[in-house]
């Protein structure tokens, strides 16, 4: 149950992008279509998971004051594994986003995991949670990727990463006269993103104020029943 | 040639702005903006550990890296590099400055993980920077980052005190203050 609401977290309350405002560079930056969002996400996925298990099974043997450069050292490694990957197969991918595949190193979410959650817990936990916090940054730059392509170029699109060629799905919504292409600006992606962590923050602010209500309404109730039963009495 | 370096030294401050164009940085954009004095201390913190890693990196990559064929190292390399300069900055300023230390607080060992840091580092290798083109871009990136942090900072002093709806409070709406930073910016695009 715990794991489970570990993992839920990460998703939506706890989310690494809008609620904790980690890993903003490359969410800003690579969301103008959802080629990028999805190849960006499943690599910081595939990092942030690993690095976590590592992390988690030499947390016992790394001495505390020189943990940082060691866990900066493995998460490099893993990045540099990950870009050759993309490099090799699916060169389209690492054109488009260039320069951000090896900056994930510099994610604070990935170095974040590890300090505030790996190096304390477990492998399973450690795993759970790197997919948990990848997935909640996958659905952030999705989102962000959704309504700048959307209202920059009016279509949805996507070609298959390994042969860009391939064109998956192609649906223009919008006719192309009437798109707005100030949103694959980074004036675009600033606005994209402090709207949509606005609407976070205001259904965060509704859930905490039912919370109180009902804690409230809680109390009243209490204080009348134990009124009745003194009455009672 | 020379008039090459100037195009490329206004390029990297204002017209391709770490911040505001490439997106990079933005966690100390975001964390270190509420006060003018810490930003300013910040901007020249990042200044020198961009010179001082955006040499040493571009050195070891050619003379050992190179040499030796291992250029798949450089990712490994060059963060190295920039976790150690950070350390030593943080250690000069706890004992020159400890004022400015404590204001930058966990920002200071987070410039590690400052993109702007290690992308001047790899930008210089792929962009196949001659000598004098890499000086420039070093100096001039961080430049530009220091500066849109401190007008950035400055706005926001005027934002604590402004009227701004609930759920814009804070961030959001500092990063609303971002894009029309940004908007702004492209209008020097007609420079060069």
């Amino acid at each position: 149950m715990n794991r489970m609401q570990n993992f839920k977290n990460g998703l939506i309350k706890d989310n690494p992008v809008f609620g904790l405002y980690l890993g903003l560079c490359s969410t800003l930056a690579i969301t103008t279509s959802l080629n990028n969002a999805i190849g960006m996400g499943v690599a910081v996925i595939a990092v942030l998971i690993l690095s976590n298990v590592i992390i988690s099974a030499i947390r016992k043997i790394v001495p505390d004051d020189i943990r940082i450069p060691v866990y900066i050292v493995i998460i490099a490694t893993l990045v540099k594994i990950i870009q050759m990957l993309i490099q090799a197969y699916a060169p389209a991918l690492n054109s488009s986003l260039g320069v951000f595949i090896p900056l994930i190193v510099v994610n604070c979410i990935i170095l974040g995991r590890a300090e505030a959650f790996a190096s304390k817990n477990g492998i399973f936990d450690s795993a759970l949670d790197g997919l948990g916090m990848g997935l909640g940054y996958l659905l952030a730059v999705l989102a962000m990727s959704f309504i700048r392509q959307l209202l920059a170029t009016g279509a949805l699109s996507m070609t298959n990463p390994f042969d860009e060629s391939q064109v998956l799905f192609h649906l223009q919504l919008i006719p192309e006269d009437f798109t707005i292409s100030m949103f694959s600006a980074p004036l675009g992606a600033f606005m994209t993103f402090a709207f949509l962590a606005a609407a976070l923050s205001s259904y965060k602010q509704h859930i905490q104020r039912k919370e109180d209500e009902a804690a409230k309404a809680a109390k009243i109730a209490a204080a009348q029943a134990a009124k009745a039963a003194k009455e009672a009495a | 040639m020379f008039s090459e370096l100037v195009a490329l030294l206004i390029t990297s401050v204002l017209l391709n702005n770490a911040v505001l164009n490439q997106f990079l940085g933005l966690c100390p954009f975001m964390g270190v903006s509420r006060k003018k004095s810490s930003a300013l201390g910040m901007g020249m913190a990042v200044v020198f550990v961009i010179v001082a890693a955006g040499l040493v990196t571009y050195a070891l990559y050619y003379l050992v890296l190179v040499p030796l064929k291992l250029e798949f190292m450089d990712l490994v390399t060059f963060i190295l590099v920039i976790a150690s300069l950070v350390q030593l900055t943080e250690m000069f300023l706890k004992k020159s400055s400890p004022a400015l230390y404590k204001s930058l607080g966990v920002y200071l060992p987070l410039i590690t993980t400052n993109c702007v840091v290690l992308n001047v580092c790899l930008v210089n290798i792929s962009n196949g920077y001659d000598i004098p083109h890499m000086l420039v871009y070093t100096v001039g990136t961080p430049l530009g980052f220091a500066l849109v942090l401190y007008i950035f900072s400055a706005i926001r002093e005027r934002l604590e005190v402004a009227d701004v709806p609930e759920s814009f409070k804070g961030n959001p709406v500092a990063l609303v203050v971002a894009g029309l930073m940004a908007m702004a910016f492209s209008g020097l695009a007609g420079i060069i």
